[in-house]
């Protein structure tokens, strides 16, 4: 999309985006599109293409979503800023939060339990 | 790297990507028809289906994920018959009759006792259809927590052992919606029933529930079923005194955003009477002020037996009757519990010292506080965060994998307590944390609450028509798979000795021309902005302080939103027609409350319920359920005595009801 030029839009929703997806990576199999409680997502009318993200503003984020994607990295929860969430490193005092920017390396340690989903989802 | 491309913003003017066909109507017959498909509705359809019954079910989202626990559950409630139990069912109703937190003594006393007589078998039910229950790997071996023989963990009493810590508890949906479709049982998705069905079209008391109508959120497509018997699983109305998606989307919910109090609506628009109707709290109701549920530091719930430090790293005890409590009889909960919600059902038993606002505002505390995870034993820290967080609800990607993925380690990090007003916040409205500000006109229907009036089999004061789960007042994940086995063992009992009567044409050509007339219209009001208006009216005329000018007010404002604003809604495709059929739903269940919060000339301390009015408690003759249904066209009022469960035409005890009503043999 080319912003340069000033297009007639209505404001961006709040949240604005709830899911976000990498194109590179993302197939447009609409497997999150179909796991969704709310229809937040609707299949891109051009095949292949990320689902387009229609009712960001009635996401629940529970994350569904994300879990039904097969692709690592193909699509991201976004929490709306106001819910993303801080700690504190207890030796350092450091400041971290969801969504900084350069953050500390990812914690990949499974929950307790995890296998894999039935039903192909 | 992620982008907003696909943005709808950036695609301007687009189809709607699935076929529209609003005047299309699909028929199915079964003998079963259950609307709602999420714990209760899924239990529901694998009980009626395994015993050979023909199964539909409903939902206005896909069965994989749908309903309040569909995103997982970390504990499993009131499992008095297994094998560590000290808690017998019996024991367990009189700690229901005390906590108000609970209902009280307006507790649904046959649900409860269905629940804690059924629990922990259908737990055994569930592991042998694929959901991990047990520490398996023996990860937790020698934990206090953990009964090393069966590897069975418990939560909050390690006593007394009624609630079980499920390990793999984040797969029960997807676990139950899979044992559905293996049974065949017909699941008709993101669609939304509106309305029941009753025989010769005649509604109200003593009218028979015959099937329903529904239709499509994608395709707009009309559904009529025809059922012998039909169970309402479709969870408790929200939304009705705050409405705000501006902050968080959908997430100021607490329950699946889906539940919107459709099944209450089309029950009473058929005549079943319902109750607890003006039963509602602040709790779980903040608007766009929440924080990720089980997000933040916390020392309640789900998080109990967290230490909370100050800014400065300095310890909160937990207390107990205003004692100090030690670290291990922190861990050792017994029953009963004195703190609010008590050990069995909450893990509230101990807390933070209930003078810790005055502590804050005097600087022997500073805030901000944190949850000092890394201090824990680290049994204790990873059944925290790993199964707890990690299994319960809109727990396991959104906090667990999320935080994780920024680096969040419990093992050094120390999560953050919202930063709250200490005087207001600090002590119990507030618990949990994560529920964030709180404001007494915002409220939210309470726990067991806005449910039908039902007998022994679970059905309603209709024929035909039962109920199981949050609709019948019943909050727990392991209440809504036990009553919705129940009651449909019941519901295809009755089918298997009824014909199918066929609808009524006239009542299905007259629903559907309420259910799509916003489609004819492209001016008017918009599904969000009507359901904020009416959300308004019921902050102002139905908030912490009632009396009958100030109910009857609402119940003004509301009349005329139906002459005016509610002729004009308008959807400009299904998902919208959805949404404002909802509209619908939510200004007749808003007036329901007021109506019977008018009908109740009393204040009641167990529901949160305060009448300027009529200031005197509901001890005595004031001490009974209010119903209301509709009939004639008009809402109408009545009593039935609390308890009335266990009055003639029933036994006396729980259990030789149970033994009567159980139907485990059919």
């Amino acid at each position: 999309m080319d912003y340069s030029e000033a297009l007639l839009v209505p404001n961006p929703m709040t949240p604005n985006t709830a899911i976000v997806f990498n194109e590179d990576k993302c197939v447009g199999c609409n497997r999150c599109v179909n796991v969704c409680r709310a229809d937040v997502l609707h299949p891109n009318p051009v095949k292949g293409k990320p689902p387009i993200v229609l009712y960001p503003d009635e996401c629940w984020f529970d994350g569904c979503c994300v879990l039904a994607c097969r692709i690592p990295g193909a699509s991201e929860l976004n929490s709306p800023l106001q819910q993303k969430v801080a700690w504190k490193r207890k030796e350092t005092g450091e400041f971290f939060r969801v969504g900084m920017k350069d953050p500390p390396p990812p914690n990949n340690r499974p929950p307790v339990g995890e296998k894999p989903l039935p039903h192909g989802f | 790297m992620y982008t907003n491309k696909t943005d709808i913003q950036n695609y301007p003017g687009i189809k709607w990507p699935y076929p529209v066909d609003y005047e299309k109507i699909n028929r199915i017959s079964c003998d079963v028809l259950i609307l709602g498909g999420g714990l209760a509705g899924c239990a529901a359809a694998i009980a009626a289906a395994r015993r050979g019954a023909k199964v539909a079910v409903v939902d206005k989202g896909p069965l994989v994920r749908s309903g309040s626990g569909g995103t997982g559950i970390d504990h499993w409630h009131d499992a008095c018959l297994n094998p560590k139990s000290k808690i017998s069912p019996e024991q367990l109703m009189e700690f229901y009759f005390q906590n108000p937190y609970w209902g009280g003594k307006y507790t649904m006393g046959h649900m409860r006792y269905i629940q804690a007589m059924e629990s922990y078998k259908a737990l055994l039910e569930l592991e042998k259809i694929g959901l991990p229950i047990r520490d398996f790997d023996d990860e937790f071996e020698g934990s206090a927590f953990r009964d090393d023989t069966t590897g069975l963990m418990y939560a909050y009493d390690y006593e007394n052992c009624t609630v079980i810590r499920l390990k793999g508890g984040a797969l029960l949906k997807p676990t139950l919606s899979a044992e559905v479709e293996r049974l065949g049982v017909q699941a008709y998705e993101y669609i939304m029933a509106s309305h029941l069905l009753t025989e010769d079209g005649k509604t109200g008391p003593g009218s028979r529930v015959i099937g329903a109508i529904a239709f499509s959120g994608r395709t707009g497509e009309c559904y009529v079923f025809n059922a012998k018997s039909t169970i309402i699983c479709s969870g408790m109305p929200q939304g009705e005194w705050i409405f705000s998606t501006e902050f968080n989307g959908a997430s100021s919910k607490f329950w699946d955003p889906n539940n919107t109090g459709e099944g209450q609506a089309m029950m009473a628009e058929a005549g079943a009477e319902l109750t607890l109707m003006e039963s509602n709290y602040t709790i779980c109701a903040n608007g766009g002020m929440r924080w990720p549920m089980y997000g933040t530091g916390d020392s309640n719930n789900t998080w109990y037996g967290c230490p909370i430090v100050d800014a400065n790293g300095k310890r909160i005890p937990y207390t107990q009757n205003g004692k100090v409590m030690d670290w291990s009889e922190i861990y050792k909960n017994t029953w009963p519990g004195t703190g609010d919600g008590g050990s069995v059902t909450s893990g509230s038993l101990g807390e933070l010292p209930g003078d810790l606002p005055e502590k804050i505002m005097s600087g022997e505390y500073k805030l901000p506080f944190y949850a000092d995870l890394p201090s824990m034993p680290p049994d204790e820290r990873r059944v925290l965060w790993g199964l707890m967080i990690g299994n319960e609800g809109k727990t396991n990607y959104p906090v667990y994998k999320l935080y994780g993925k920024y680096g969040f380690d419990p093992d050094k990090d120390m999560l953050q307590v919202p930063v709250m007003a200490p005087k207001s916040n600090f002590n119990k409205r507030a618990k949990p944390y994560w529920n964030g500000e709180v404001y007494e006109p915002w409220r939210e229907c309470q726990k067991c609450s806005n449910c039908a009036v039902y007998d022994w089999t679970m059905k309603t004061t209709l024929d035909g028509l039962y109920v199981a789960g949050l609709t019948a007042g019943n909050n727990f994940a392991s209440g809504a798979i036990t009553t919705g086995a129940y009651a449909a063992r019941n519901a295809w009992k009755a089918a298997k000795q009824t014909e199918l009567i066929p609808v009524n044409e006239d009542q299905v050509q007259k629903y559907r021309e309420q259910i799509y007339a916003p489609t004819k219209r492209d001016y008017g009001i918009g599904w969000k902005e009507f359901k904020a208006g009416c959300a308004r009216v019921m902050q102002g005329n139905c908030g912490e302080y009632k009396s009958d000018e100030v109910l009857q007010n609402g119940l003004d404002w509301f009349k005329s939103i139906r002459e005016g604003e509610m002729q004009q809604l308008y959807a400009r495709n299904p998902h919208e027609l959805m949404r404002t059929n909802e509209c619908y739903t939510q200004i007749m269940v808003s007036e329901m409350t007021l109506t019977a919060s008018m009908a109740r000339k009393c204040s009641s301390p167990t529901m949160n319920f305060k009448r300027l009015d009529y200031p005197g408690t509901d001890e005595g003759e004031n001490e009974k359920y209010i119903t209301i249904t509709v009939k004639d066209g008009k809402y109408t009022t009545g009593e039935i005595p609390v308890k009335y469960y266990l009055q003639a035409p029933y036994a006396q005890s729980f259990k030789e009801n149970y033994d009567k009503y159980c139907a485990l043999e059919d």
